[in-house]
Parts: C-alpha cells; sequence; structure tokens
C-alpha cells in the first residue's frame, strides 16, 4: 500500500504539468493543433485516476487549453470533483476551471450546491473566499436562491476579506434572484459605513450597479452617500459615488447645488486625472440640471480642465464634456475654439470626429467665417475619405444657417475631386439662390464662370458626382438671367459640344435654361436700338447648336431640344421679318418662383363653413378608392384651378379671427402632449383618449365662431331676467386632490382614474421620484383637481357659487406648500361646448386669466372664476392649466399645474325654500315626472340623512312627519325638484321627482354616492 | 461592470483571458482576435480608448487598454464604469504583477497563467471590482501561496525539483521579452490608496 503511494507519487513527478503543456505547445508550433490533441487524450487518462492531486493538474491544463478556444464542457464532472477537494490547492484549481466553464446550462452545476455552503462556512477564510469568487462567475438562478442566506450571513462575517466577496457577489444573487433584494438591502446599506475601506467600496460598487438600472430608488441614499464623498479617501470609492450623483442629480435638483462645492473642492485637491474627470463630468451634469447655471464657475472648471486635456492624451474625454457643456452655456466653449481648431490636426480620426461635432455646435454669425475658413483648410488637408466627406457635410451644415459668402464657398467646395456630395451641393445652391433674392446677382455671377470653367469639373464624369453641381448652375443662369452681365457668353459655354457627355438630366437642363438665356438675350439685344442681326446671330447660334441634342439618346433632351428647336426657327423667321419678338418670347418663362415655408401651409386658414374631417363624399368601399386615386391624379390641373378660386375667401377672414385661430391652435398645441414644446414630460406619447376628448373645440372654432357669442349673450340676459326673482343662495363645493398619482399611472385605480388622466401625470414621473414631499390627500370628489406640482403649489378648497342665469361662480383657493415665492399665476380652463370660463372683453377664448395677486411661502389667497354653463343636465369635468413662475433666490422656473374641473349635477342646484302649500300644488300639477332610489345599509339617524342630503346636495326640508321627509330644490335654469324620503330598518327609499328627467337621475346617482361613502 | 479582461501579444496570441458572461469557446476566441485587430492598428500616442467592439455588447460598452512593451492589457467595460479609473486599474493589476513576479515578463504570464487568475481574482470579481488597494492584494496573494506551499509539504518537493531540472535544461528560456517599461508615463500611480 505504501509502496503504491510512493510509486504514485514517483510517477507523478514526471506527468506533464501546466508548465511542460505550455512549453511543449511552443516547441510544437508547425503541428500545435495535433500535439494539444494528444495533449487532451493524455488528460483524459489523467482524470480517470483515484489520485486528486492527478485530476487537479488535468483540470489545470485544461483550463489553459480552454483559453486556446478549446472546448472542455467534457471535464465539468471532473472540475466538481476537483472543487471538492479538502486542500485548497486543489479547490482553487477546480474553482477556477468552473469560473472559465461553467455557465447557466451546465448541468453539473446543481451538484454544487451543497459543496459551495460548505465552503462558503468553513474556518478557512481563503476556502470561503475561492467560492465566493468561483460562484461570483458561474452562479445560477438556483444557486442563488439556495445560498442567498448564507451569503447574507457572510455579509457580516468577522474577518473584512470575507466581508466585502460577499458584498460584492450578493450583486450578481440580486440579477439571478431579484427576490433576495428586498431582505439584503438593510444590511447592504449598513455596509456602507463599515469600518474596513475594502468592504465599504464593495458596497459603494454594488449599489452604484443597482443604482444605475434604477436610479429614482437610491436617491434616498443620498446624505449618506454625501457623507462618504466627503470623508473617503479612497479614489475608486469617490469616482463611483461622484458617477452616480451625476445620475441622481437630473433626478433631484437641490442635490446639485450641495454637490457644487465639495466637487469644486475635490476639482482642486486631487492628483488622479481620472477623479478630476469624473468630477467634471458630474459638475457639467448639474449645471445642465440646474439649467439656470453658475457660469463662472463652469468656466474656472473647465480651463483648468482643457489645460490637462492638452497636456495629457484626454482630449478625447475632454472634447466629449465640452459637447456637454456646449448644449447649456454656448460661450464658455467659445472661448476654447482656438484649442478645438487645433484638435482638428489630430493624428487621432476619432478625435478629429469629436471636434468637427464641437465646432458645428458653436457656429455662430461672428464666428462663421473664420470656422468655415478653417474647415476649408482641413478640408484640403483631410485623407481619408470617411473623415473628408464628413468635414463636407458639416460646412455644408454649418454654411446654411447664414447665406454670406455661402455660394463661394460652394464654389469652392465643387473643385475638391473624389467627393460624393455633389446633390447635395446642387441642392444647397439652388436653395440659397431661390430663398435668397438680395444674394442671387452674385450667385448667377459665380454660375457663370462656373458654367464657364465645366470642362474642369467634367474630366471624368463618371465617377466624379460633382458635376452634378453643373445641373444647379445651369438652372440659376437661366432662371435668374436677368442678373447675367454676359448672358452671350453664358448662353454659348452653356451650348458647348463638350456639353453632350454630361449626364442625360444635366443636359435637359441645360436645353430648357438655354432657351431661357435666349429670351433674355433677345430681349436686351431688341431694346437696345442696335441692328437686328445681332439678335438674328443669336437664333442662328441656337439653330446650329441645338440639333446636337436633338440627336441625344436621352428622350427628355430629344424632346425639349426639338421643341425649342423649332420655336427658334419660327422666331428666326419673324426676325428676318423685322418683328420685335422679345416680349413674346420672355412670356414664355414669365413668373417667378417663389419660395415657400415648409409651415406656410399652416397660415392659410380653413375657410368657414369647411370641416376638413368631413367626408365630401361618402368614402367609396373596397376597389374602388384604387380608382378614385387615380382619377384625381389625372386631374391635377382641375385640383390646381379650385384652390384658386377658393383663395379670394380666405381674406375676407379678418385679421382678429386669424389672432383667434392661431390662439386655439396654441392652446390646442399646449395641451396635445404629441407637441413637444409644452414641456419637457409630455414628451412622452402617452394615451390617445386626449387627443379625442379635443376634438370638440376644434369643431367650435371651425363652424360656429364669430356668430355665437351674440346668440350666447341673448340666451343669457333671456335667463336672468327669468331668474331675477330667485334668490342668491351659495353652494358649497367640495374637491379632491388627486393624490396617489404616481400608482394611477401603474393602472391600479378606481373606475374614475381613466377618465382623469390628463398630461400632467406625466409631470407626476417628477413628483413620483420625489416622494418625501407628495401631500397625499383626499377630500371630496365633487371638484376634482390633479395636482401635478405638489411640492409647488397646493389648490386647497373649490367652492362653487351659483348666481342667477347660468352663471357658476368657481372660488380657488391658492396655497402655497413650498418654500419658494411664486408669482405670476395664470388660470385657464380649456372651454367645452356647453360650458366656458368668462373673460374679460377682447380676451381670445383661449386666454388665460391672471390670478390678481403673488403668494409667498406658506401664504393661501382666493380667486374666483365665473363660468357660464348651458345645460345642466350633465354633470361635466373641464380641463385646466395653472402656469406660475416659481422665484427662489437665484433663479426663476416656469411651472405648469394641470387639474381638471368637475361640475356636478348638485352644483347647479340652489338650496329654495318652499312652502308646503306651494309644495303640494306643485306635485299635483302633473308637470312632474318621477323617478325612485333605494338605499340599504344606511345606519344613521333620519336627522343627519336628512341633514346631509341638505347640505351636500343643496336641498331645503319642506315637511317632516316622523321617519318620512319632503324636500325640495331648484336648479339655476328653474327646474324644480321634490324629494320624499322615507327611512325603515335602516333602508332609506328616495321617491323623487323633477321636470327635467335626465337631471333628476343624475342628481340621484350624486345622492346614492354621497352615502355609499360614509 | 467590467465584461471581460483580456491579455494578449503583439500578436494577438492570448496571454489571459476571462469573461464574466458566458460566451461559448469559438465565440471567446473570435473576440480576442477582433478586439486585438482593433486595438494592435492604433498608433502609440492615441487615446486609450475604444468605442464598437462588435462581438461584447457593441455600442453599450467601450474597450479600455494598455499597452507594455509586448503585451496588450484589454478591459472592455460597460458606461457604469470610469474610463480614466479602468486605466488606473489596468495599471494596478500590471504592478501587482511586477510586485509579485519579481520584475514580471510576457514568459510569466505564458507559464504562469494559472497564477495571474489568482492575483486577477483578488482585484476583479466576477465583473466588479474588488480591491483597488496594491499591497492589500498582494498580502493576500502572498497568503494564499503560502497555504499551497504548506499543503504541497514534503511531498511537492520531488515535483519541484523535477521542475527546476526541466526549466534548467531550455536554451530558450531567457528572461529578455521583459515587459520593461512598465512605468509608462501614468499621471497618477498613487491613484488608488
Amino acid at each position: 500500500m505504501a509502496l503504491k503511494i510512493v510509486k504514485g507519487s514517483i510517477d507523478r513527478m514526471f506527468d506533464k504539468n501546466l508548465q511542460d503543456l505550455v512549453r511543449g505547445i511552443r516547441n510544437h508550433k508547425e503541428d500545435e493543433a495535433k500535439y494539444i490533441s494528444t495533449c487532451i487524450d493524455e488528460i483524459k487518462q489523467e482524470l480517470k485516476q483515484d489520485n486528486i492531486a492527478v485530476k487537479a493538474n488535468a483540470v489545470c491544463k485544461l483550463t489553459y487549453l480552454q483559453m486556446l478556444g478549446y472546448d472542455v464542457s467534457w471535464a465539468a464532472f471532473n472540475i466538481v470533483e476537483v472543487m471538492s477537494s479538502s486542500k485548497f490547492t486543489y479547490k482553487r484549481i477546480g474553482y477556477l476551471a468552473a469560473s472559465q466553464c461553467f455557465h447557466e446550462s451546465t448541468d453539473v452545476i446543481m451538484l454544487t450546491t451543497n459543496q459551495i455552503r460548505k465552503d462558503l462556512s468553513s474556518p478557512n477564510q481563503y476556502d470561503t473566499g475561492v467560492a465566493l469568487t468561483g460562484l461570483s462567475c458561474f452562479v445560477t438562478p438556483d444557486l442563488a436562491r439556495d445560498l442567498a442566506n448564507d451569503i447574507m450571513t457572510l455579509m457580516s462575517h468577522t474577518k473584512p476579506y470575507i466581508r466585502k466577496k460577499a458584498v460584492l457577489i450578493m450583486y450578481k444573487v440580486f440579477l439571478k434572484y431579484p427576490e433576495s433584494l428586498r431582505p439584503a438591502f438593510p444590511r447592504l446599506k449598513e455596509k456602507l459605513e463599515d469600518p474596513d475601506p475594502g468592504v465599504q467600496s464593495a458596497a459603494v460598487n454594488v449599489i452604484c450597479e443597482l443604482a444605475r438600472r434604477n436610479p429614482k430608488n437610491y436617491l434616498s441614499l443620498a446624505p449618506l452617500f454625501f457623507k462618504l464623498m466627503t470623508s473617503s479617501t479612497n479614489n475608486w470609492v469617490l469616482i463611483k459615488i461622484i458617477k452616480l450623483f451625476g445620475a441622481l442629480t437630473p433626478l433631484e435638483p437641490r442635490l446639485g447645488k450641495k454637490l457644487i462645492e465639495p466637487l469644486t473642492n475635490l476639482i482642486h485637491s486631487t492628483s488622479a486625472m481620472s477623479l478630476l474627470y469624473e468630477c467634471v463630468n458630474t459638475v457639467i451634469a448639474v449645471l445642465i440640471s440646474l439649467s439656470s447655471g453658475m457660469p463662472n464657475h463652469s468656466a474656472s472648471i473647465q480651463v483648468s480642465f482643457s489645460r490637462h486635456a492638452h497636456t495629457f492624451s484626454l482630449k478625447y474625454l475632454g472634447l466629449l464634456a465640452m459637447s456637454k457643456i456646449l448644449k447649456t452655456h454656448p460661450k464658455s466653449v467659445q472661448s476654447h475654439k482656438d484649442l478645438i481648431l487645433q484638435c482638428l490636426d489630430d493624428k487621432d480620426e476619432s478625435i478629429r470626429l469629436r471636434a468637427l461635432d464641437l465646432l458645428y455646435g458653436m457656429v455662430s454669425k461672428k464666428n462663421l467665417m473664420e470656422i468655415v475658413k478653417k474647415l476649408m483648410l482641413h478640408v484640403d488637408k483631410a485623407e481619408g475619405t470617411t473623415y473628408r466627406d464628413e468635414l463636407l457635410t458639416k460646412i455644408i451644415d454649418i454654411c446654411s444657417q447664414s447665406n454670406y459668402q455661402y455660394i463661394s464657398i460652394l464654389v469652392e467646395l465643387t473643385r475638391l475631386e473624389g467627393t460624393r456630395h455633389g446633390h447635395l451641393i446642387a441642392s444647397q445652391m439652388l436653395d440659397v439662390a431661390i430663398r435668397v433674392k438680395a444674394i442671387r446677382a452674385f450667385a448667377v455671377a459665380q454660375m457663370a464662370t462656373l458654367l464657364d470653367n465645366a470642362h474642369l469639373l467634367t474630366g471624368n464624369t463618371q465617377r466624379n458626382g460633382i458635376c452634378e453641381v453643373l445641373y444647379a448652375a445651369a438652372w440659376i443662369c437661366g432662371e435668374f438671367s436677368e442678373h447675367l452681365e454676359e448672358p452671350m457668353a453664358t448662353l454659348e459655354a452653356m451650348l458647348r459640344p463638350k456639353v453632350a457627355t454630361l449626364p442625360g438630366h444635366i443636359q435637359a437642363v441645360y436645353v430648357q435654361n438655354a432657351a431661357k438665356l435666349f429670351a433674355t438675350v433677345l430681349r436686351g439685344q431688341e431694346g437696345a436700338p442696335a441692328d437686328s442681326t445681332v439678335a438674328q446671330e443669336t437664333s442662328q447660334l441656337l439653330i446650329d447648336r441645338l440639333p446636337l441634342f436633338v440627336q441625344s439618346s436621352n428622350l427628355e433632351v430629344q424632346e425639349r431640344a426639338s421643341c425649342i428647336l423649332q420655336l427658334v426657327k419660327y422666331i428666326q423667321k419673324l426676325q428676318q421679318k423685322d418683328v420685335e419678338v422679345a416680349e413674346e418670347v420672355t412670356a414664355l418663362f414669365a413668373g417667378e418662383l417663389n419660395p415657400v415655408a415648409p409651415k406656410a401651409q399652416k397660415k392659410v386658414p380653413v375657410p368657414e363653413g369647411l370641416d376638413l374631417d368631413v367626408w365630401i363624399n361618402e368614402p367609396p368601399s373596397g376597389s374602388e378608392s384604387e380608382d378614385e386615386g387615380r382619377k384625381s391624379k389625372g386631374k391635377a390641373v382641375f385640383a390646381k384651378d379650385e384652390s384658386r378660386h377658393t383663395k379670394p375667401r380666405y381674406t375676407e377672414v379678418d385679421e382678429k379671427e386669424l389672432a383667434k385661430r392661431r390662439e386655439v391652435r396654441k392652446a390646442e398645441q399646449a395641451n396635445n402632449p404629441f407637441y413637444i414644446k409644452a414641456s419637457p414630460s409630455s414628451q412622452k406619447v402617452y394615451q390617445d383618449g386626449v387627443g379625442v376628448e379635443h376634438i370638440p373645440v376644434v369643431q367650435i372654432d371651425l363652424s360656429v365662431p364669430l356668430k355665437v357669442p351674440d346668440q350666447y349673450v341673448k340666451l343669457e340676459e333671456e335667463r336672468r331676467e327669468r331668474n331675477k326673482a330667485d334668490k342668491k343662495k351659495k353652494k358649497d363645493k367640495k374637491k379632491r386632490e388627486k393624490g396617489e398619482k404616481g400608482r394611477r399611472r401603474r393602472g391600479d385605480s378606481g373606475p374614475e382614474s381613466e377618465e382623469d388622466i390628463t398630461p400632467a401625470h406625466m409631470v407626476d414621473i417628477v413628483t413620483e421620484e420625489m416622494p418625501e414631499w407628495i401631500d397625499l390627500r383626499f377630500i371630496s370628489p365633487l371638484i376634482l383637481l390633479s395636482l401635478s406640482l405638489a411640492p409647488h403649489l397646493q389648490v386647497c378648497d373649490i367652492q362653487g357659487n351659483l348666481q342667477d342665469g347660468s352663471q357658476v361662480v368657481v372660488s380657488v383657493i391658492f396655497e402655497n406648500k413650498c418654500d419658494s415665492f411664486i408669482k405670476s399665476m395664470e388660470f385657464n380652463v380649456l372651454d367645452s361646448l356647453n360650458s366656458k370660463l368668462q373673460r374679460p372683453d377682447g380676451a381670445g377664448p383661449h386666454d388665460g386669466l391672471i390670478v390678481p395677486f403673488q403668494l409667498p411661502p406658506g401664504i393661501s389667497n382666493e380667486a374666483r372664476f365665473i363660468f357660464s354653463v348651458q345645460n345642466i343636465v350633465m354633470p361635466q369635468k373641464l380641463k385646466g392649466t395653472l402656469t406660475f413662475i416659481v422665484k427662489t433666490d437665484d433663479s426663476s422656473t416656469h411651472e405648469k399645474l394641470d387639474f381638471k374641473l368637475h361640475f356636478t349635477c348638485t352644483s347647479y342646484l340652489i338650496t329654495t325654500p318652499c312652502y308646503s302649500d306651494a309644495y303640494s300644488k306643485l306635485l299635483e300639477s302633473g308637470d312632474l315626472k318621477g323617478c325612485s332610489l333605494k338605499l340599504e345599509g344606511v345606519n344613521q339617524p333620519f336627522h343627519h340623512l336628512l341633514a346631509r342630503i341638505c347640505f351636500h346636495h343643496h336641498f331645503s326640508v319642506v315637511e317632516r312627519i316622523d321617519s318620512c321627509a319632503s324636500m325640495y330644490s331648484r336648479s339655476i335654469q328653474g327646474h324644480h325638484m321634490c324629494l320624499l324620503v322615507k327611512t325603515a330598518d335602516q333602508t332609506v327609499s328616495i321617491d323623487a321627482k323633477c321636470d327635467e328627467p335626465g337631471l333628476l337621475g343624475n342628481v340621484l346617482d350624486e345622492i346614492k354616492l354621497t352615502f355609499s361613502q360614509c | 461592470m467590467i465584461k471581460a479582461i483580456l491579455i494578449f501579444n503583439n500578436h494577438g496570441k492570448p496571454r489571459l483571458s476571462k469573461f464574466y458572461e458566458h460566451y461559448s469557446e469559438d465565440t471567446e476566441q473570435q473576440i480576442i482576435r477582433e478586439t486585438f485587430h482593433l486595438v494592435s492598428k492604433r498608433d502609440e500616442n492615441v487615446c486609450n480608448f475604444l468605442e464598437g467592439g462588435m462581438l461584447i455588447g457593441g455600442s453599450e460598452n467601450k474597450l479600455i487598454y494598455r499597452h507594455y512593451a509586448t503585451l496588450y492589457f484589454v478591459f472592455c467595460v460597460d458606461s457604469s464604469e470610469s474610463g480614466l479609473g479602468i486605466l488606473d486599474l489596468i495599471q494596478v493589476f500590471v504592478e501587482t504583477l511586477d510586485k509579485c513576479f519579481e520584475n514580471v515578463c510576457e514568459l510569466d504570464l505564458i507559464f504562469h497563467v494559472d497564477k495571474v487568475h489568482n492575483i486577477l481574482a483578488e482585484m476583479v470579481m466576477g465583473g466588479m471590482v474588488l480591491e483597488t488597494n496594491m499591497n492589500e492584494i498582494i498580502t493576500q496573494v502572498d497568503a494564499q501561496n503560502k497555504m499551497e506551499k504548506s499543503e504541497a509539504g514534503i511531498a511537492g518537493a520531488p515535483a519541484r525539483a523535477v521542475s527546476a531540472v526541466k526549466n534548467m535544461n531550455l536554451p530558450e528560456m531567457p528572461r529578455n521579452i521583459n515587459i520593461g517599461d512598465i512605468s509608462i508615463k501614468v499621471p497618477n500611480l498613487p491613484s488608488f490608496k
């Protein structure tokens, strides 16, 4: 037995170990694969032996082969064997091999659970450490679930070496088994303050990774991190924390202000470039989130930074950071223009491209020429097509911001060979020449030279896209030929035989524009008292040259050329008879192309009575629609005529109306979440519902504009007279402030929430992320307000007061709950067909009302708004917006609050006393229609019940006998409403009568709701 | 998160590969080849960041690398890592190797890849940075090596002797492929205390 052990041990000495394997592979460079396959056979033999040392050696070699790309998964079971050795040496080899080649679908992993658990609780800290390291690489959901508790225990191990590994591996466990996060989080948080810096660092690492996935959940840890940031000296930890703050500041602006100072301190004190860079990056993020900014700060930081960036090869990162600053503080970047221009000379293409991006953003009117000149220099020097093309596009983009000297730059660009941007340059030339009248003369002169030198451009036509430019040149010269100094010379240039080598579509333009030029030339020659022979010579020139084009293989060229040739021949005949033809020839090309702004169509108002959304004819079904499409294409000429006929009608619409319509559109856009500019939060494309609700508004403004107000005035006057006898009574309304918005967004809300979703809910994301300030309150459902900016302002109470006629007075109490000054409040409601906010004379239908006071912090005040209501049968909701300015010490921000006003039918009732004899007469008259309601399970005294109806629903008691009472109320439009309330055994039955059944039904529903809520 | 750590030489031969996400062996080789291709064509004096490796993660990830004499050290990381921080980490890694192998050279990495793995395991665990303090790393590595030696005990002696003899016979073993200029100008050596 002993002999066998010795023998085994001696044998083992001559087994190949890892070094031998490596050496062997290096000695068999020619037949490496063959050598390795023999090695693998040997390894397979070794793995069959009982000796664990031999197995471990084999596994070690396999790990190396795995790196070279050999699949070793067949040895997975042997790896597990080696892992479970009691010796640390072998265990480590086993775990290393496992970490290199185990993954979730390795089936032997499930055999390891108990072994790993045993190792985790081993008294030897390195056994535990090696197990944790290995596990971190191959942890599966099953392992995570089974071992989560063991690892959690290790997080409070006495040895920091184990603690830090246990903390770190928790992140992997969270990823595979998310349920473990909740129980482990408190302990993880605790580890942020561990006495050992390594453990601390591990905890910071884990939380930063978690926070990256979902930053807002970790806002509450900000103070802890803040403390760590000011106390820690570990640069790695600092970098992690600062990066985390960079992600948190956009969510919580107040954090940013606090950060600026410690960050600036770090920037000045640290010697570590990496830390410096992350600090600067976060400062930039902070400045951007504050938006108001502290330009001096940023400038100073940046100067120090760019100096460093210059000395080290960190330009790339510097440029990246600058492009962030550029978005908010263009001026501070401006001063580094020279530095950035230098970067264009850099050898590194990624740096050059970054610099180019930056320059593009920096261009202003003042420095445009300078930058473009520099860029032009670089175009000449630039190598590599991608970079040069990029450069060219950027130049053109930059230039299109300004017209000055643009043309000459474009002409200059055409001299470059081998660019693919001929099309782009051509279209830009056309664009500028058409758009800018002032530049046409200059452009035409440049184009004429270009045409004259056309042979330079066309050297190698086929692969050179630049000849596209000639297309633009010819067209510009023809169209604006009146600016030409020597039209004759240009005409000559355009008719050179060489032109025939150009692509067909360019030739076509040449021919057509030659005709235009011809017209101009004729006019010039006939206008002067010169001899007519000159004019005839011109015609002769055309007649001589055009046949070349008539023979062209391109159909369009051919067609145009022959057409024009005949025309010129005819003209020549006339000329020979001394007829002045110039006028008629120019008439051929009369009319000027005017540029049309992309938004121009919107400025054309829709004529009165025309509803574009309504079908003029019923839509044809199925296959017919295709035919329609074809027909209408064919009748394009008619379509044009039609639009001309309608044109005069537009002019009848007066200025006022136009202004109104503009307002409508603005309001519509502001409330439409699909328009980005309204508020940053509305960028989220949300629900279709809003769009649908908006449709009525549009229809009003299209169909009933100016006439309607008169009708309204009359109606109101009539009603006022009718109701003069009525006594004024106040009615109370309550409102519910909408809290719990965040949760509503996720959809687990009551039936109301569906209707109540407004664009405001997108703002809610902000409030949701600042949980400590959300003030959740629930008062009463009658008037509904959805508040999106709870920290700033709270509309605390609304009361509806009814006066005469169809007016409703809504009192709103504005309470400032934040600690900043609020001013310039503007209250606006989107009118519906039925309810309108009364605005002062002269205000448009979508103007807001200015709230006549400002609010210092903590102060509340009341404002009243009058609404006119036409139909009171149905309850209604109005959407509105409150805009206001929040003023803090150093900045002021514009905020918006969306809310809903909920007019219930009850709010149209006025408590009116009635005598019993009048009451019985009313009932006898037979005009009233009945309806009844039964309430069960009401266990309150009868007089409470009556008081409740009186208070909430504006009724008065007429008569009461025992458990039976009659009640009366009257609507603002004079509807009578009578109730007979009886109670017996917790059941309340209400018999009601009213001359307006719809109103009655709604009021009864509301009564039912009141009792269901108590 | 660190997605992968690769060390290869100027010819693209892998000296160490550690992937913190699972790939098949073939894909791993492809990634190494591609990374080598990207990194090796860059000049010496350009920035150490590279975007756009196709295989590991694409645009989300960056390659951060340093080139020491004959070896490239490449870390593939996602956006949560600080680029310059990782550069410092590479420096710490190389300095640690230098201490552990006493004047490290490519041959050390070739023959002792298992040791390199063990050192790396004390620095980076499952793609997360475990320790950045060089002294701490060395202490832990030494302690483990000591344990290994004590376990081998007398039984390990013959094996070591044989190994020494084998090494003696090797003419091609000169330590001339020194990693050499290990202190390539780094802005901040004491970056991680």
